[in-house]
This record gives C-alpha cells, sequence and structure tokens, in this order.
C-alpha cells in the first residue's frame, strides 16, 4: 500500500482535490517502504522495517492559507482533512510571500526507480551484512555499519492543473572498520539507486585496508600542507557551501554571496578557474526529481563555470521581487573533474597529507564560510608521490572559498552521497592543531 | 535552497488542527493494543517483546521581521513493536493502529529478529526489570502550549522582532516550538505505563548587517529549551540574573533578550579582533552546557564506550579500564558531574524510559575521577550493574529506541562564590556568554567552541568586548583546569533541544545544569578570515 504508481497517486489527489472548496488548493501524497540495519562489534545491534504514507493538503483563500495532513485514506476521512485544510486558512494570517500555484507543467521522468532495489528483503539485507562481517572477522578486525534501502513515490497536484510524480529507490552502506587495539579505523559509505552497484563485501575489504594501514600513526605538527581530499572529504566541506547558493540571503547582506556595499557576487570569480559545478536531475548517476516541492521545473542549471559564479537560487516569490526567472535547487551536483585517479593524484604529489573524510565539520565564522572539524578513519602523510606513513589526525579551520582558490589539481568524479565528487589536491589547507582520536 | 534556511517540517510529523488533538488516547485501548502486540510477538517465538504506542504533538510558529513564516500544529500517531527472538532484536513500525496491523507489525519485528539472528554473534542479555502494572506520569506543568492560542505567540513573536528592529538589528528570526510526547509503553514484563511529557523552546537570531564594510554580525536568544509548559515564557524578577547582560533561569524574558541582542549585535559588529594566546576563561552557564554535553556528555555513554556507536558519532577515549581503575582523573577535584533523569524543569525529566525503567539520579564524575557511565538493560551487565540506569529513547513510534543520554549535570561550587567575585581575581581572561560554534573529534578529545559574545577581562575588570573567539583544548585537560565555580545561586540549565545520535539518525532533548566556572590557560585562537 505505501508504494502508490503512477496513476493510483492521480486517482487520490484528484479525488481529494474534487473535495476542495478553497481558491488554491495543493495537495502532495508521499509514501516509504524500507528496512535497515546496523551493526557493531562484529554483530546486529538493531534492525527494522517501516512503512508510511501520508497526505498534505493546502489551502488558501486570497493569502490565507492552511495545512493539514492525514494517514487515512477512506473518502470520509480525505473530507475530513480538506476540510480541516480549509478551516485552518480561515485562521491564519495572511503570508505577504503567497506566489499564486503554477498550471500544468511538462515535466521529464527521471531514472530513479530500481526494481532490484524495491525488491529488497530482511535476508537480503542480512546476507548484504553478513558479507561485510566476513571481511573484518576473517582479518580480526572490528566492524560497526549501517545499511538501509527505501523505496519511495512523491507525487503533487494543485487546483491549477500541475501534477507531478516522481519514484525512487536508494540503497546506503557505510561501515567502519578497526582493529582489536583500537589503534587504527578504516572506513567507506556509498549509496546507489540502484541495488546491482553495491558491493557491500569489496566496500568492506576498503575499510578494512585503512584500518590496517592507519594503525601506530605518528604525530606531525599541525600547520598549512598541501591535501588530497578523497571525494568523501571533498564533499563533506563543499555540501556546507553549496548551502550558501541562495540569492535571497546573498542579496540581504548576511551570507558570503554577498557583495561589500550591497547585491550579490553573482557573475564573479569566486574559485580557481579549474572549478566548474552543476547539478542535472537526469543524470543517470545522481538521478533526482525533476520538479521542485512547489511545482517549478528542475533543470540543469550551471552553478559555477570556470570558476565564476553563473547561478544562484531564486525561490519564485525572491525571483518576483528582483525581476529574474526562479531557480530552484537541486542535490544533485556534480563537480567536474579531471580523468586522474587517486592513485595518480597522490603519484604527481611530493609532500602532501591524504584525507580520507572530515567529521564534526560547523561553521565558525558565516561571513568567510570559515569552516571547522577534524580529520578521521584514515589519515596518511605523503612523500615523493608516495604515503610513508598514517599520521595523527588533524582538527582544521578553513573556509572552502578559500579552498576552491588553491586547487592544483582535479580527479574523476565518483557518486558521493546525491553528487559526483572528484578526489582534490588542494594547496595550503589549514590544520591548526593535534586529536588523539582514532 | 532558501527553505534551507527554515527547519525541515517534515520531521515533526503531519500538520494537524491547533484546536484538535490535546487528548490522549482512551488508556483502555492502548492496553488492548498492546496486549495484541504481545501475545503475537509471543506466539511467532519472542521471548520478550515491547510495544510503544506513540502521538507525538508539536506546534511550531517562526516569523521574521514583520511577518509570520509559518505555522504548523503536526501530529504523528502510530506504534514501534521491539521484540528478541533467537538473541537478537527485531523491531517493526506502522501507522495503521488496528488491531490486526499491530499483530502484523510485532510478527513482522520477530521475522527481522530471526533473518539477523543467522548473522549475530553473542546473544543479547537483558537486565531483569520488574513490571510496574498500569502507572502514568506527566510532566509538571502550569500552562499547556498547546492550549496557548496561536495569535497570543504570533504577536509575542512580531513584538520580539519589532524590538529587535528598533534596537538596530538589521534582520530577526523568532520562533516557538513546543512538544507534546503521548507515550504508552508496555512490555512482556507486565508494564503498562502511560505518559504525557512536554517541552518548550523560544528562540531568535538577531543579524546586524553593516552595508558599508560588507560585514554581519549575529546573536541569538539566551534562552534555553525545558521540559516545562508556556509558563517558561513568564519571566519573574528572581528568573532574571543581572550582570554584564540578563541572563535568565528557570522563565525567560524573550522581549528583554530581543532588545539586549540587538545592541550586543551592533556591538560585536564594532568589537576588537581577540589576541591569540592562552587565557582564563569564565564560562557563563548559557555556554557551558554546551561544553559539557559533547565533552562529558557523549564520552561517558556506554554504547560510545563499547563501539556501538563506531560507524557514526564515533566511540570515546573514556574506556572501560580507566573506569575499572577507580582513579582516572577526568577533572580536576571540583569537578563533580551528576546523570539526573528525574530533575524538574529539565528536558530528559521523564517517569520511565523506553523500555520501562523507572528514572534515577547518579554520580558519572566524583570529585573529578570517572566513576559511572549511562546505560540500558542490555549493556548493564557489562558494568557490573543489576538494573538499567533507565537511559533508553526513541524519538518517536518509528524509530528503535537506544542509549540516549540523560540529563548531564556540573553541580555548582560547595564555598560561597559570585560572578563578580571570580571575575575580579582573573589577570587575562575571556567571559564567554552563549553557545555558538562547536566541534568535538569522535573520540572526545579534542573540541573547538565558540560563544555569542565575549568579554575581555584585564585586571579583574571587564574592559570590552571581544570578536573572533574560539578555544582549543583536550576534554581531559581542559577539565583539570578548571579552578572555580560558582554557588548555587548561579546555578541554571541549558540544554539541546536536538541533539543527534543513532542510525538512523534520531534526536532527544537533554539538560545540562552548572554555575559560572573558570578554566585556566585555554588555548584561544582568532578566526577571522579573508575571502
Amino acid at each position: 500500500m505505501a508504494i502508490l504508481n503512477k496513476e493510483e497517486a492521480q486517482a487520490i489527489l484528484k479525488k481529494v482535490l474534487s473535495f476542495s472548496k478553497a481558491e488554491f488548493c495543493e495537495i502532495s501524497l508521499n509514501g516509504s517502504d524500507g528496512g535497515n540495519i546496523r551493526y557493531a562489534r562484529n554483530a546486529v545491534s538493531t534492525a527494522g522495517q517501516i512503512s508510511v504514507m501520508d497526505l498534505a493538503v493546502s489551502s488558501t483563500f486570497g493569502k490565507k492559507t492552511g495545512t493539514a495532513t492525514i494517514n487515512e485514506f477512506d473518502d470520509a476521512s480525505l473530507q475530513k482533512v480538506v476540510k480541516r485544510a480549509e478551516e485552518l486558512a480561515m485562521l491564519a494570517p495572511e503570508n505577504p510571500e503567497f506566489m499564486p500555484l503554477l498550471g500544468a507543467q511538462d515535466f521529464e521522468e527521471s531514472p530513479t526507480y530500481n526494481e532490484n532495489t524495491a525488491a529488497m528483503t530482511p535476508d537480503t539485507r542480512a546476507e548484504m551484512v553478513g558479507k561485510s562481517l566476513q571481511v573484518s572477522k576473517a582479518a580480526n578486525l572490528e566492524a560497526a555499519g549501517f545499511l538501509e534501502n527505501s523505496t519511495r513515490f512523491g507525487a503533487i497536484m494543485n487546483s491549477k492543473g500541475l501534477f507531478a510524480y516522481n519514484k525512487r529507490t536508494n540503497v546506503s552502506f557505510s561501515v567502519t572498520v578497526r582493529n582489536q587495539a583500537g589503534t587504527g579505523s578504516g572506513y567507506i559509505e556509498q549509496q546507489f539507486n540502484d541495488l546491482d552497484k553495491m558491493d557491500t563485501l569489496a566496500l568492506s575489504k576498503i575499510a578494512a585496508s585503512k584500518a590496517l594501514g592507519s594503525a601506530t600513526a605518528k604525530a606531525i605538527e599541525p600547520g598549512k600542507y598541501t591535501v588530497i581530499l578523497e571525494p568523501l572529504a571533498a564533499s563533506d566541506m563543499l555540501g556546507n557551501m553549496f548551502r550558501g547558493f541562495d540569492a535571497r540571503s546573498a542579496d540581504e547582506g548576511r551570507s558570503f554571496m554577498s557583495k561589500k556595499g550591497g547585491g550579490t557576487r553573482l557573475g564573479e570569480q569566486l574559485f580557481s578557474e579549474n572549478v566548474n559545478i552543476y547539478s542535472d536531475p537526469m543524470n543517470p548517476d545522481v538521478p533526482s526529481a525533476a520538479w521542485s516541492d512547489d511545482g517549478l521545473k528542475v533543470k540543469r542549471t550551471q552553478w559555477v563555470e570556470k570558476g565564476v559564479v553563473k547561478n544562484l537560487a531564486y525561490s519564485r516569490y525572491w525571483a518576483e521581487q528582483k525581476g529574474v526567472v526562479p531557480v530552484p535547487f537541486n542535490r544533485s551536483i556534480v563537480m567536474e573533474g579531471g580523468t586522474q585517479s587517486l592513485e595518480e593524484l597522490i603519484k604527481s604529489t611530493e609532500k602532501g597529507i591524504l584525507v580520507t573524510r572530515f567529521w564534526y565539520i560547523r561553521s565558525v565564522d558565516p561571513q568567510t564560510l570559515l569552516l571547522t572539524g577534524l580529520t578521521r578513519d584514515g589519515t596518511f602523510y605523503i612523500e615523493n608521490g608516495e604515503i610513508k606513513f598514517p599520521v595523527k589526525n588533524f582538527r582544521f579551520n578553513e573556509s572552502p572559498v578559500i579552498m576552491l582558490n588553491n586547487v592544483e589539481a582535479l580527479g574523476k568524479p565518483v557518486r558521493t552521497g546525491s553528487g559526483m565528487i572528484p578526489p582534490m589536491k588542494i594547496r595550503d589547507f589549514t590544520f591548526t592543531s593535534l586529536s588523539d582520536a582514532v | 535552497m532558501g527553505a534551507l534556511m527554515l527547519p525541515d517540517l517534515s520531521a515533526f510529523g503531519n500538520p494537524i488542527d491547533p484546536l484538535q488533538a490535546l487528548e490522549g488516547v482512551d488508556v483502555k485501548i492502548k492496553k488492548e493494543l498492546a496486549d495484541v502486540a504481545l501475545n503475537a510477538a509471543k506466539s511467532k517465538g519472542a521471548t520478550y517483546a515491547d510495544i510503544r504506542i506513540g502521538r507525538y504533538l508539536n506546534q511550531f510558529v517562526a516569523t521574521r521581521e514583520k511577518r509570520v513564516q509559518g505555522v504548523a500544529n503536526t501530529e504523528s500517531y502510530g506504534i514501534g513493536v521491539r521484540v528478541l527472538a533467537n538473541g537478537c532484536w527485531g523491531f517493526a513500525a506502522t501507522n495503521k493502529v488496528t488491531k490486526e496491523d499491530v499483530a502484523k507489525a510485532a510478527e513482522q519485528a520477530v521475522a527481522v529478529a530471526k533473518a539477523n539472528a543467522k548473522i549475530q554473534g553473542e546473544p543479547v542479555q537483558l537486565a531483569p526489570q520488574k513490571g510496574f502494572g498500569e502507572v502514568s506520569w506527566k510532566t509538571p506543568i502550569e500552562i499547556n502550549a498547546f492550549e496557548v492560542p496561536v495569535k497570543e505567540k504570533v504577536d509575542l513573536l512580531l513584538n520580539v522582532n519589532d524590538i529587535a528592529m528598533q534596537n538596530g538589528a538589521s534582520f530577526v528570526n523568532s520562533v516557538i516550538f513546543a512538544v507534546n510526547e503521548q507515550k504508552y509503553f508496555a512490555s512482556t514484563d507486565g508494564s503498562y505505563i502511560d505518559q504525557d511529557i512536554h517541552r518548550i523552546y523560544p528562540s531568535f537570531n538577531v543579524t546586524r548587517i553593516d552595508r558599508e564594510s560588507g560585514k554581519f554580525q549575529t546573536r541569538s536568544a539566551l534562552s534555553s529549551p525545558m521540559g516545562m509548559g508556556y509558563e517558561y515564557m513568564n519571566a519573574r524578577p528572581q528568573d532574571k540574573v543581572q550582570g554584564v547582560v540578563t541572563r535568565y533561569k528557570g522563565r525567560y524574558d524573550m522581549l528583554e533578550d530581543a532588545k539586549s541582542a540587538a545592541l550586543n549585535a551592533s556591538e560585536k559588529v564594532k568589537a576588537k579582533s581577540v589576541e591569540p594566546g592562552k587565557y582564563d576563561l569564565v564560562l557563563d552557564p548559557s555556554h557551558l552546557w554546551l561544553t559539557i554535553h559533547e565533552s562529558v556528555g557523549h564520552p561517558t555513554e556506554l554504547d560510545r564506550v563499547l563501539g556501538y556507536e563506531a560507524n557514526y558519532a564515533g566511540t570515546s577515549f573514556l574506556t572501560l579500564d580507566k573506569w575499572k581503575s577507580k582513579k582516572f582523573k577526568f577533572g580536576s577535584d571540583k569537578v563533580n558531574v551528576i546523570a539526573d533523569k528525574t530533575q524538574v524543569g529539565s528536558l530528559g525529566a521523564v517517569g520511565y524510559d523506553d523500555e520501562g525503567v523507572k528514572c534515577k539520579k547518579w554520580d558519572i564524575i566524583k570529585d573529578g575521577v570517572l566513576v559511572n557511565y549511562q546505560a540500558i538493560r542490555d549493556q548493564a551487565h557489562i558494568i557490573g550493574l543489576e538494573e538499567s540506569q533507565g537511559c533508553c529513547y526513541a524519538q518517536g513510534w518509528d524509530d528503535v529506541q537506544f542509549q540516549r543520554m540523560p540529563n548531564i549535570s556540573l553541580e555548582a561550587g560547595k564555598e560561597k562564590l559570585s560572578v563578580d567575585d571570580m571575575i575580579k581575581n582573573v589577570e587575562k581572561g575571556i567571559y564567554i556568554i552563549g553557545n555558538g560554534s562547536f566541534s568535538i573529534d569522535q573520540q572526545r578529545y579534542n573540541f573547538q567552541f565558540g560563544g555569542q559574545t565575549f568579554y575581555e577581562i584585564k585586571n579583574g575588570k571587564i574592559v570590552g568586548m571581544l570578536n573572533d573567539v574560539a578555544y582549543q583544548s583536550n576534554t581531559q585537560e581542559f577539565w583539570n583546569s578548571c579552578s572555580a565555580i560558582c554557588d548555587q545561586n548561579d546555578y541554571r540549565l541549558g540544554g539541546s533541544f536536538n541533539d543527534g545520535k543513532g542510525q538512523p539518525s534520531q534526536s532527544s532533548a537533554v539538560s545540562h545544569g552548572s554555575a559560572t566556572t573558570r578554566f585556566n590557560g585555554v588555548n584561544v585562537i582568532n578566526t577571522a578570515r579573508k575571502i
């Protein structure tokens, strides 16, 4: 019941709309079905199977909007939820930023759904986790990990004729492998829409190899270093920056994208010339729904080209205020890179630090986007193109804006979270103290 | 992307009519459903089972400047069944609360447990817990926040914004969150526990922009999330702590704080940048709660110590050998830390935890020495306990319960000491108020904290405001540098409304009490950069 196809979702939404008496009505219907296994100390700790579906109705009279939801789907419940939303709308204050609803749009279908992922069972998950445990047990190491799969659908309809539907699957896996003495730790994480791409055995071997390789790390002085960031580490830094590509906060003067004296830094060369970033919901490696929650068509958008800021995200309201076309943000981010592998980047490095991942990143100063955080689960010293020895973890204080001005080389992008991110070589990355943590 | 500036409403459940759903579901109906689930689980081979029937109500009122951004009342209702079968845990949840669906969920949970038992190592060992029969508990509130009209809250927030703008703010966002967890727990041990839990959190953030220089500064509220009703919003004179800026204990004056915040933000734009180096820090409870949370609360969670959080939040430097030695010097002799799930007004106070254990209070750090952890039923045997410490919690009916932090608080100093007297003795120091940026490593050694406002102390006097301040330290060094703690008169609660942990990640709410505390010779860095 939790996962409806396009026609089933459309039928429920049409029925709900037929009950509406409001000036404008928007409805969304979402469902998910999935399960997970969490394990630690080489054994399962928790596991679950969860299925939910709910419907939300927003009714508007003038600029007064009320929202109500329900998770029962008989006619009486559907009538009740519409009535409740309309009553709330009457009580609500006017929203001066309310935008008229969009009419029918032509949305493309993005390749987000995979049949094999949708068919996963508790036994499939147990088998996949079993493969991961084989690796740690065979090497006398200790694994803690998490495997989760989900099938979701989302549909929206409004009284102006707009309808959109998306069905998607996801399987995600992460594992931390540590040695028995607690002196070495390795980590890997991966997610895909397609189960066939997920190899928990191979991924666990990478984490195990990092656990063994990172044992007995040496302390070296904190300071400015050339770093090679694995895609996961690079993605940790950039995720914080993408949230700042918002035109409104830039225009309001409270973002690193704000221009001195007023306005935004749109069109400015903010990064190195080799930085190119776009998003595309149709990208088969990182697909996402081709529509935003407010019914905008999500298209390929170039955010940064040759280091120049080409677009900022504009909500429909802010776009109207500024007389521009709205630009929805999209999580299917692709940062273009080169063809070099991580190993090739290491080979080309005279002296540097290889970072597997960062941890506990927090904003220190939103003005400069200064972030602090720590390296974790495999940090290594590189000399003359080779990994020489593991080093103790560092705390950094660095801004991704400064970092993307110091790009020496970019490798081949790989799927990292919901984006495609390359490994990158960055000069003068600022480590400020040492950590004893393993 | 603009929406990312706002809290994710979906995380709080489904919107509902503000005038409905205040009354709890009939206990008789819940008991019947619970018995169906427990019997279904046992008939499929479970050796233990519990069910939580949860109705989670949230209200969220958000404004910015002169406008209401959102009013949402949400409800989430459903059941979660946890079972032990073949020595392994299984869990299933559904929002279909019928006898048939509840039984099906129980059966699914057993199937999950049996599938995983094939790859399980040691079977789960559950500490014994006596059944309490049919009992209930309620947060002792004076005013139910859900019964206060939305208009009253909207008017208050718009007033807050108006006062901030009149006093120099360029922008202001303000919010009131209210939470009501109506939880029913039943287990095969013979407990049927009905609880009605309330929390409230008013907050705001003021921004001051200096267009000419392109600089901006913010100051957020000095409120605290509390396990209270709407009475928290009605501050009395005895709730106000006077000083360089007014701070609050027990109850909060949002309008007064909004004015201070706007003035502080303007002052921060012009404040001098800190000279990096060693300083004696004087930390206000509105700041120190977060340092306690990160550097004492998390490393004493037994699941982290044992490695259950290794893949997400991390492990802990407070390993079992340090605890067993009975002489691991976590902090100076002045440092006494208590775990307490019973403290009135705190976020963590409940009658019983989410696996039917009655809540209690115990020592964690005694005279600077590590003496205990925070444990639940399947961990108790590991530290030689005969029963759980009652630290089990799940954020919703559809999340599995696991070990979460109880209120962890630093005891006030035993000798009389005021903040003014503490500052008088500081030669070169920084007085920090409010919590800001925070980051700590995965074993809780190395941390860095910012704050809301920083005051330079020279020769026993506050001489002005500082900017770009963050302090970096190592947990054990830091707590061993604790040289003075103000007395009980200055004791106040701070807390986290949304503390994340676990996979899938869950949020919990927890308080941390302290009085103003001094730490000697802490490393302060300057965080200013140019882009």
